[in-house]
């Protein structure tokens, strides 16, 4: 293990706990999403992935 | 009736408002996606070395959590944004002279630029023609997110290339949500500051770049 991967793994460790609080926080106040909300998520991503396996297919 | 009027003058100042944030966000990203072009070419010239992304993330990373919310409404907010676009762009420099380096380089280059900007424009242009309220899934990808921090780190000590990929297309998936949701926070007035909405869109495309880079070099190394 080089001392790149081990600074990567650091700054990781520091991201999730900077990060941790604040998801904490967003999960306690966020509002409830319909099933009509969530597959107006679920279908463009779907379509992101369609995508992405194309531009896979072309390299 | 003249609530009623007050009422529509209301709703029309917000608009315009929120019209005003939408167009100098677009704005101020095209010019620091432009500047980090720049800086990326930069980098690629003076042939830095491999350390240079990951000192640039870091410290690019650093500044936007720490330094820009204190300056985020001042002019200084937008010499921040630009010396963060610019550090990220500059740390890109030696990973795209990796992948130039590769038999189908600047393939995998020129089609991750051009995915990353397609799955851009077509989630913003999905979110502002729906107009739907993303607020939803502000917990969801947080919790995602770190899950992918976690992963992220898991794979750095187990360097499994097949969990490497894994991790890359759901980062995809995130900053697909990410970018719905930053959008239709603007849209809805929930960020009044285009500062804050410039980096945060910026954090989506680099994150989708780097992704889409490692998928498709992992996929032509399969050949």
């Amino acid at each position: 293990m080089d001392w790149m991967e081990i600074i990567s793994a650091l700054a990781l460790i520091a991201f999730i706990i900077f990060f941790f609080p604040a998801a904490r926080e967003m999960i306690k106040n966020n509002p409830q999403g319909t099933s009509s909300d969530w597959m107006g998520f679920v279908i463009p991503v779907i379509a992101i992935a369609i995508f992405v396996t194309f531009l896979a297919m072309l390299v | 009736m003249n609530q009623n009027y007050s009422t529509v003058a209301q709703r029309s100042t917000s608009a315009i408002a929120t019209n005003k944030v939408l167009r100098n966000t677009y704005l101020l990203l095209s010019m620091t996606l432009l500047f980090s072009g720049f800086t990326a070419a930069l980098s690629m010239l003076m042939n830095t070395p491999p350390m240079t992304y990951l000192i640039s993330v870091i410290g690019g990373m650093v500044i936007a959590m720490f330094v820009l919310p204190r300056f985020a409404n001042s002019p200084a907010g937008i010499g921040i944004v630009f010396l963060i676009t610019g550090m990220l762009g500059f740390g890109l420099g030696p990973v795209l002279s990796m992948y130039a380096s590769l038999p189908n380089g600047g393939n995998i280059i020129t089609l991750s630029l051009g995915g990353t900007g397609v799955i851009f424009m077509g989630l913003s242009a999905y979110a502002l023609a729906t107009k739907k309220d993303f607020s939803f899934l502000g917990g969801f990808l947080m919790v995602g997110f770190l899950l992918v921090l976690l992963a992220a780190l898991a794979n750095i000590f187990l360097q499994i290339p097949a969990m490497s990929l894994m991790i890359s297309a759901v980062v995809i998936m995130i900053m697909s949500g990410f970018i719905l949701y930053d959008t239709s926070r603007i849209i809805h007035g929930g960020e009044t500051n285009y500062v804050l909405a410039t980096i945060g869109l910026y954090m989506t495309i680099f994150n989708i770049f780097i992704s889409l880079l490692q998928i498709l070099g992992i996929m032509s190394n399969d050949d």
